[in-house]
Order: structure tokens, then C-alpha cells, then sequence
């Protein structure tokens, strides 16, 4: 475990001087979450028919997933993704570690470390400003940064999956693309997922990417009640555990076939 | 060899390039157009909760984000050069490209042709056939000009953006994100009228961004809606603030060219 826990540590810290862009990430997503407000305001006053959701709670919604964004594993860890094509990863298989364990902490500390750089201070501006609820009641509180540490889990998992699938591809942005869109969708980043159509709510609900953003997002607002927390907290258990064997089988077959380019 | 020729012949070496890795081509065009294409299901799904949006039905709201997305995608796909810009200043590429006999920004350009980008167009020329199809009363031949006028201008006003990122390369090496703002977010905002932000946000896409005059106000004209304030001549004229724009990021551009210091690398 220790090893592990220093690449993360070290991983971290690398990704922690990227302050500048941190800024500007702020920054757009500010402005981004200024928009999507802005249109569910407009679109709440086009109709007094009840919603699944209430205003007040998209727009929590809303600022918790612009503040959280970078939690959402819309591409792979850029490190392994280098090692795969320049062949650096040779050497990571000569180390004393198993493979997969230190990709997936690459993975997290790539989820992790932007994440951290740019929540507070989103939080501290959208909270007095622009309509974030504080946290429906202790409880609910508590369950969100439960939730919120399977979600981190979840997605340094689906994010070492993709990693494994440059083993085939080599460029792997095609991969990315479509995972990009699949978390963008499901996550509930597009759409907050109570307000989906019913159907296709169902299928939402089954896949893993909506317990990285929805499941702790609606534990924060009680719109998720506490007593409903234990089947989400689940939801989200169960896919880590599914995501991390299959990663682990992905990995060990790419590898049989893996071949490093000489020079 | 002339200017022309040799555009062809540079997006033709981009292209077989790009084909070396086909499945990625090909996931990412289908990448592309998964998710612009669920983004417009999004607004859908909306529509058929709430009815409208500040009096705009989904078939009027459809024209401008067709628009938008269509504009987007053609600068995306032409001048996506200038976005990855900040590579060339940090590598020291650039050098060589001053050294060559052709202006910087023809090469810029020249150097990237996008295939993938068609996953956009493809969805937001969908859209916009849709939304055009959908009005109760069919636009005439002068609206129909003033739309495909209005794209095109849009286009413009998205690759002055891309031009202005690509210049703050020369005064901090790296592409600023912030820029994103205005070229990703301005697609974002044009999904609904701009009518329904609030007045700082209008000004700003009106008259530091021109977004408005590529998108919002000419599609007052083409759907018959009344101007909300706006003389009736504004939306025909409104367009040409794409090409302008883009003159003046050109300018822009060259006085950063002429501040800029090599990297060393």
C-alpha cells in the first residue's frame, strides 16, 4: 500500500503547480455555471406544472457540479497514457508493483489533485452569490462526503480502464471521445438526472457514471434523502468493485500482448 | 506554387496523417457527434417538460443552436490551428515557421484540417434542415440568404476567437483556457434566445463578443419574431460584425507576431 500512496502523494504535488490553469478553469467554470442557471431560471418561469426537481435544488446541482467537475473521468491519465506510446511502460513493468495498483493511483491523483485546486473556491464564490444551498442537514452533509469519496474511487476506476484500453488503440483519443460523451451524459453533468425522461432515467440510474457526480450532488441537497443513501452508497460500492476487477483483467491481457517499440 | 495549391496540398498531407489512425478518426467523429447530438436530446428533453423558453418554442430555439454548432464546427474543423497554438510558441516551433517564405497564420491554418470535427457539423446541419423545416411559415429566399450569410459570418467570428487565444500565446506561452469562455461557452449560451440572461451577459456577447449579431439577432429576422426593442434593420446588417471581427483579430495576431520572442527550445 505504502508505494502507492507515495505516487499518488507525488502525482499530486505535480499536479498542484498547475495554479495558472486552475484559474482560468475557475473561471470557465463559473461562467458555464452561470449559463446552465440561467437557462433552468428561464425554463422554471415557462411553467408552473410540479418538476421532479425544484429550482433552488438544480441550481445547487448545478454549482456542486461545475465546482466538482474535474472528478468526472472524461479521459485517461494523461502520464500512462505516455508511457503506453512511448514505451516508457516497459520500465513500469520491471518495478516492484503491480501494475494496476499504481495506475490507479496515477488515476486518482489525476481525478483528485484539479479537483481540489478548484472546488473551494468556486464553493466561495457560488454560495453567497449565485444560489448554492448549503448541505440539506449534518446528515446530509456527512453522506455527501461519504459519497464523494466512492465517486473519487469510481472514477480513478473507470479512468485506469481507459488507460488499459491504449494497450489496442495506441492514440487512444477515440477511446476518449466516446467516454467523454458517455460520462458527460450519464454523469447527470448534461442534465440533472431527475429531470431525464422517465425511460431513460431508468437506464441512467443502472450505469456507474452517475454515482461520480448525481449520487453525492443530490446527497448534498437531501433531494437524495438520507434514509435512500445506503442503496446509492451501494450503487456506487458495487461498480468500484465491478471496474476495478475488470480493469485488472483489461490490464493483464493487454499486457500479454503488449510490444515496445525499440529506441 | 501558389496560395491555393499549396493549402490543398498541406491539408492533404493533415488528412493522410490523420488517416494512419482510422478507428480513431472514426470514434472520434462518432464522439463528436454522440455527444453534440445528446446535448440537443438534452434541450429536448426540456422543451417537453417545461413547453417553452421566454416564448421561444423548441423549433425556434433549434435555428439558433443550429447555427451556432454549424459556425462552430467549420472554424473548428479550418482554423483549429490556432487552438493548439500554444504547442508551437512552447516547442519553438514557431521559429521555423517565420522562416519560411508564406505569412504565419496561412500556415497556422494550413498545417490542420480536422476530419473529426465532421461529427459536429454533421449534427448541427441536421438541426438546422430540422429547424428550418419545422416553421409554420417557410422562410423566403432573402431569409434563407440572411441565414446561410449568417453562418458563414459565424464561422469568421469563431476563428477571430481561436486567432485572439493563439496571440495570448505571445505574451504568456501558454493557451489561455479562459478564451474557452467565449468560443465553447458562446455555443453553450446559444442554445436559448439571449434574451432570457441577464443584461451584463447580453452586452458581453453583444458588444465584446459579437456573438448576437451572428446568431440571436439575424434569427429575429428569419423567424418573423418581433425585434424586442431592436431597429428592424439591425438583423440584416447584423452579420457583417463576423468578418470585421476577424479583421481585426488578424491585426491583433500580427502585433503579437511582431512582439514575439522565441522560447529558446
Amino acid at each position: 500500500m505504502r508505494p502507492y500512496l507515495a505516487i499518488l502523494a507525488a502525482r499530486c504535488r505535480v499536479l498542484l503547480q498547475y495554479r495558472a490553469a486552475a484559474a482560468a478553469g475557475i473561471a470557465t467554470q463559473l461562467f458555464w455555471g452561470f449559463i446552465r442557471t440561467a437557462i433552468f431560471t428561464a425554463f422554471y418561469a415557462a411553467s408552473t406544472a410540479p418538476q421532479p426537481m425544484n429550482l433552488p435544488e438544480v441550481i445547487t446541482y448545478v454549482w456542486l457540479g461545475q465546482a466538482l467537475f474535474h472528478l468526472l473521468p472524461w479521459r485517461g491519465d494523461p502520464e500512462s497514457e505516455d508511457l503506453v506510446r512511448r514505451g516508457g511502460v516497459a520500465y513500469e513493468l520491471l518495478r516492484p508493483l503491480g501494475l494496476y495498483s499504481t495506475w490507479f493511483a496515477r488515476g486518482l491523483a489525476v481525478r483528485v489533485a484539479p479537483t481540489a485546486l478548484r472546488a473551494l473556491p468556486i464553493f466561495l464564490v457560488s454560495m453567497p452569490f449565485f444560489g448554492l444551498a448549503p448541505p440539506a442537514s449534518f446528515a446530509s452533509a456527512a453522506l455527501f462526503l461519504v459519497s464523494l469519496i466512492l465517486a473519487a474511487l469510481l472514477a480513478a476506476a473507470i479512468t485506469v480502464i481507459v488507460a488499459a484500453v491504449q494497450l489496442w488503440t495506441i492514440s487512444g483519443r477515440g477511446a476518449y471521445a466516446l467516454l467523454a460523451a458517455s460520462a458527460w451524459i450519464f454523469s447527470g453533468m448534461l442534465l440533472p438526472v431527475p429531470l431525464f425522461p422517465d425511460w431513460f432515467r431508468g437506464v441512467v440510474e443502472v450505469l456507474p457514471f452517475r454515482g461520480v457526480m448525481d449520487t453525492p450532488l443530490r446527497l448534498w441537497s437531501g433531494h437524495l434523502a438520507p434514509a435512500d443513501a445506503p442503496a446509492a452508497l451501494l450503487h456506487q460500492a458495487a461498480w468500484i468493485g465491478a471496474l476495478v476487477l475488470a480493469g485488472r483483467a483489461l490490464l493483464a491481457r493487454g499486457r500479454r500482448r503488449l510490444v515496445v517499440y525499440g529506441g | 506554387m501558389n496560395a491555393l495549391r499549396l493549402y490543398f496540398r498541406w491539408v492533404g498531407v493533415s488528412i493522410r496523417a490523420q488517416l494512419q489512425y482510422r478507428a480513431n478518426v472514426v470514434l472520434q467523429t462518432l464522439g463528436g457527434l454522440v455527444l453534440t447530438g445528446v446535448e440537443f436530446l438534452a434541450l429536448w428533453a426540456l422543451f417537453a417538460r417545461f413547453g417553452h423558453i421566454a416564448g421561444w418554442r423548441l423549433s425556434e430555439a433549434a435555428l439558433l443552436y443550429g447555427m451556432a454548432n454549424v459556425s462552430f464546427a467549420l472554424s473548428e474543423a479550418f482554423a483549429r490551428g490556432f487552438d493548439v497554438f500554444d504547442q508551437l510558441v512552447r516547442g519553438g516551433d514557431f521559429d521555423r515557421l517565420l522562416l519560411r517564405p508564406r505569412a504565419a497564420a496561412f500556415q497556422v491554418i494550413a498545417g490542420q484540417l480536422q476530419l473529426m470535427r465532421a461529427g459536429r457539423l454533421l449534427q448541427g446541419l441536421a438541426v438546422l434542415g430540422w429547424a428550418v423545416g419545422a416553421q409554420e411559415t417557410p422562410p423566403g429566399a432573402g431569409q434563407i440568404a440572411l441565414l446561410a450569410a449568417t453562418v458563414l459570418s459565424g464561422a469568421l467570428l469563431f476563428s477571430g476567437l481561436f486567432i485572439l487565444q493563439a496571440t495570448l500565446c505571445f505574451f504568456s506561452t501558454q493557451s489561455l483556457e479562459v478564451m474557452n469562455v467565449t468560443t465553447y461557452g458562446g455555443v453553450e449560451a446559444s442554445q436559448v434566445p439571449l434574451s432570457i440572461y441577464e443584461p451584463w451577459f447580453r452586452r458581453f456577447f453583444t458588444f465584446v463578443v459579437p456573438l448576437a449579431a451572428v446568431n440571436y439577432f439575424p434569427a429575429l429576422a428569419i423567424l418573423d419574431r418581433p425585434g424586442e426593442g431592436i431597429p428592424e434593420i439591425v438583423p440584416w446588417i447584423a452579420p457583417i460584425a463576423g468578418p470585421m471581427f476577424l479583421l481585426a483579430s488578424l491585426l491583433v495576431w500580427r502585433l503579437g507576431v511582431r512582439k514575439y520572442r522565441s522560447t529558446g527550445t
